[in-house]
């Protein structure tokens, strides 16, 4: 399919995706949203994983590509808090379909006590680094994930700074340095 | 002195500092440190339209082993902090440090938990440059202003006195 005969403009499609990710996966869906012709889907962090396998190998569907994968820390925003169970971050993933030119948006709220979600690095490669980044900023941790460190803080940092109880100036180390221990 | 009236006119007695020093100040060879935007101006300096050539300091080393004058031109990151410190005591002295920017002198806008809120707290810092970028005026003046304290006899501030009398190589 050329360029411009993609549609690149949900409206038309969107009932699709939601008719079949509803039908494939009836328990494991929370939400299905459309605002500023942006498409979104919460489901449950039990059946993300399924979720975007199967948006990705759907012959129709094909959201091929994985665009971005992080997380929001909600734990000030009282209504999406008692929408969804108290859960404090939803991880995001933003899907991109080269076949059709559609974005999906698909979020999974996780709780603090268990934070984890299992990994898509098996289905995208590049989810590697995008979970890390997640992984450093917010603490959530990729279940089988390769080699999940730190990429953007240096390995001895403590806390996850983008959560919102991290305060914005820091705990005091910037200022401080032990270069003798960063040499070591 | 005596010496010079009793030989020709093509003899100049002067001291061994005096020589060594106006040799340092028209051959100041930088390590570009550059992280951001102000880096951008930092070439511009040096290229053909700044030529900061005019006043000896052209030859850029990537090798802080060769060179004297560090410019850390940008924002400096909590990572990114050792390697700085790293590179900057690898720098055989006398080492002079200009610091380009806001955010290389006070962390500028960026008053973040991850950013360096200016170099001066762990490096000798001789020369501050202000500007959002400054422009490549303000670098060659900086670079200048070092001339003149080299030329006066200066010590860098981040020389141990003591060391830097025994001599270099000491
Ligand atoms: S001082 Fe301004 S131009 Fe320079 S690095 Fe900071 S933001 Fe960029």
């Amino acid at each position: 399919m050329s360029e411009e005969e993609k549609d690149t403009t949900n409206s038309e499609k969107s009932p699709a995706v939601f008719e079949r990710v509803k039908e494939q996966f009836q328990d494991g869906v929370l939400d299905l949203s459309e605002e500023f012709d942006e498409l979104s889907i919460v489901a449950h962090k039990d059946f993300v994983y399924g979720i975007l396998e199967f948006l990705k190998n759907d012959a129709e569907l094909s959201y091929d590509f994985l665009v971005d994968v992080t997380a929001v820390d909600y734990s000030q925003m009282e209504d999406v808090l008692t929408k969804y169970d108290y859960a404090r971050f939803m991880v995001v993933y933003h899907l991109y379909s080269y076949k059709t030119g559609h974005r999906l948006r698909v979020k999974a709220p996780v709780h603090e006590k268990e934070l984890s979600v299992r990994t898509v690095t098996s289905l995208w490669k590049g989810a590697a680094w995008l979970e890390r980044e997640a992984y450093d900023m917010f603490g959530i941790t990729f279940e089988n994930h390769p080699d999940l460190r730190r990429i953007l803080m240096p390995d001895d940092f403590e806390g996850y700074p983008l959560c919102k109880d991290y305060p914005l100036r820091g705990r005091g180390e910037r200022e401080t340095f032990d270069f003798e221990r960063q040499n070591a | 002195m005596g010496l010079e009236n009793r030989s020709d006119d093509n003899i100049i007695t002067t001291t061994v500092d005096k020589v060594i020093n106006w040799g340092r100040k028209n051959s100041l060879w930088p390590m570009p440190f550059g992280t951001a935007c102000c880096a951008i101006e930092m070439m511009a300096t040096l290229a053909s339209k700044y030529d900061l050539s005019r006043f000896g300091a052209e030859a850029i080393r990537f090798s802080p082993r060769q060179s004297d004058l560090l410019i850390v031109s940008g924002r400096i990151s909590l990572k990114m902090m050792p390697v700085l410190k790293k590179i900057y005591d690898q720098m055989p002295e006398p080492k002079w440090v200009i610091s380009m920017g806001a955010c290389a002198s006070c962390g500028g806008v960026f008053d973040t938990y991850t950013l360096i809120q200016g170099v001066d707290q762990f490096l000798p810092v001789d020369m501050y440059i202000p500007g959002c970028p400054p422009r490549p005026e303000d670098l060659i003046d900086a670079v200048l202003q070092i001339q003149r304290q080299i030329d006066a006899g200066e010590f860098p501030k981040g020389t141990i006195p003591d060391a830097n009398s025994v001599s270099v190589a000491g």
